[in-house]
């Protein structure tokens, strides 16, 4: 079995005429530990499907198990406990403007009802671990867009989660920020031994730190495997239609703006 | 020096009723801004709702009270009733009920505006910690929610503030009142005084405003 089990997931938003299939019978499956890509073009459904596994999104038809359990049938108590394992990180961040870094990493220790003392000793330590130890006292707008996502990084990893969701968690930042928060995710990958789910429409994310990918094409899962496999010989379109604008976009770079 | 009238002042308890006068505007908008804070809040909450009646009712309101001119709306209430209802209106009750009728429909809207800009995302991330609902909304939302409202609703409270010179209109005897009282009263003696009282009158209504927009100016700084 599986650590995340995804079986003939459907999800369709209704609208007054006509219905969008946001995905269509979704089947894939992710290991403990692994970095795991979901790749796809705007509109291909993975930010449904990455929502789909903490629950954010209520599927309409299909499993998802996590170690076992299938999120759809947990009751709203059990699913907040669940969802602490599966911490999330986003493209805007999303931290508490009115406090400071060290309060934000402390906020879901409050929630889940850990002294205050302790909490503030594993926020430091966190902040550490996300090499932004020096900015506890700062608050987010006086920081970067690179180090607002360490300190969600470090907000997430202070629920103690089996999982991290990162959806278009690096697409705001720049190529060389993006490199960074890559390379700490692929640490905090290693030494903790977290699963890392990411959502991208980047192929250079996928490169770079996941193991396996699933290509995603208008809510269709359309080619899935080895990163290395699926890059050197793609099948679907949607995969070649990838790397052909990633190759476009290098020769860009080497021939243009330099 | 030319003679500014601010003489007329100094005669009698002049000063002290012009000061019970502005009293009598406070405290019409103050009552009426808090009525208009509570109501406005819940109001403006509903209207994020998806029901078409509510949304179709809240909006007609907020159109009538933006298309009608607030004396129109004075005296509607207060010779209007009398006559129809039969309701012997206080003309102060009157001018509270229309500044909390006011009121409430602006901060309905401004609370409805603050509220749809939290985007989507926020109730997510909120989530995905694994806040419940109620703790969704108080410690993120409500907090958001707030400190995009306080410059809005904070301009509001002094435009209430200023547009009560008008309930004097209706008989209520308020700070300008009290100096077109001052003025009359004194047109032989001192004939300038309509100067210095209009100044002073106009000193009040900055000393009474400037704290308010102040304190705006400083929470907007303080959280931008």
């Amino acid at each position: 079995m599986s650590f995340i089990q995804i079986e003939h997931l459907s999800k369709t938003y209704k609208g007054k005429d006509d219905s969008v299939h946001a995905l269509n019978d979704i089947n894939l499956t992710i290991e403990k530990g692994e970095i795991y890509g979901i790749i796809g073009l705007s509109g291909a459904g993975k930010s449904t499907l990455v929502r789909c596994i903490n629950l954010l999104e209520r599927p309409c038809e299909g499993k998802i198990l996590i170690d076992g359990k299938n999120m759809p049938e947990l009751s709203e108590k059990e699913l907040r406990e669940e969802r602490r394992k599966i911490a999330m990180i986003f493209q805007q961040f999303n931290l508490l403007m009115q406090r400071n870094v060290l309060d934000n990493v402390c906020f879901p220790m409050e929630i889940a009802g850990i002294k205050r003392k302790e909490a503030r000793l594993r926020a430091k330590e966190y902040l550490k671990t996300v090499e932004i130890a020096e900015k506890a006292k700062a608050y987010p707008v006086q920081l970067s867009g690179g180090q607002k996502q360490r300190v969600a990084i470090a907000r997430a990893l202070a629920s103690n989660p089996e999982i991290i969701l990162c959806d278009e968690a690096t697409s705001a930042l720049d190529p060389q920020t993006t490199g960074r928060i890559l390379k700490l995710l692929k640490q905090i990958n290693e030494d903790y031994g977290i699963t890392v789910v990411i959502i991208t429409h980047e192929m250079r994310v996928i490169e770079e730190i996941c193991g396996r990918v699933a290509v995603l094409d208008k809510g269709n899962l359309v080619e899935e495997g080895p990163v290395s496999e699926v890059f050197k010989n793609p099948k679907s379109k949607a995969a070649k239609r990838l790397l052909l604008t990633k190759e476009l976009s290098e020769e860009g770079e080497e021939n243009g703006l330099n | 020096m030319r003679n500014l009238g601010l003489d007329v002042l100094l005669k009698g308890t002049n000063m002290l009723r012009l000061l019970e006068g502005l009293w009598v505007s406070l405290r019409i908008s103050l009552i009426a801004v808090a009525v208009s804070i509570v109501l406005g809040l819940i109001i403006g909450s509903i209207m994020t709702g998806k029901n078409v009646i509510i949304r179709a009712v809240t909006r007609l309101y907020l159109e009538i009270v933006r298309i009608m001119p607030q004396m129109v709306l004075l005296f509607i209430v207060f010779f209007g009733t009398t006559r129809v209802f039969g309701i012997n209106l206080d003309a102060t009750a009157a001018s509270i009920i229309v500044f909390s009728f006011w009121g409430t429909a602006e901060m309905s809207d401004i609370v409805r505006g603050a509220l749809i800009s939290i985007p989507k995302h926020r109730y997510e991330s909120a989530a995905a910690l694994g806040l419940s609902k109620v703790q969704t909304y108080v410690h993120v939302i409500i907090p958001e929610t707030l400190r995009r409202l306080i410059p809005l609703s904070i301009n509001l409270v002094t435009r209430m503030i200023k547009t009560t010179s008008l309930v004097m209109m209706i008989g209520v005897v308020e700070v300008l009142k009290v100096g077109q009282q001052i003025i009359e009263a004194n047109r032989k003696s001192s004939p300038n005084a309509a100067f210095g009282v209009y100044l002073v009158v106009f000193v009040l209504y900055y000393i009474a405003c400037r704290p308010i927009s102040f304190l705006a100016g400083r929470l907007e700084r303080k959280w931008s």
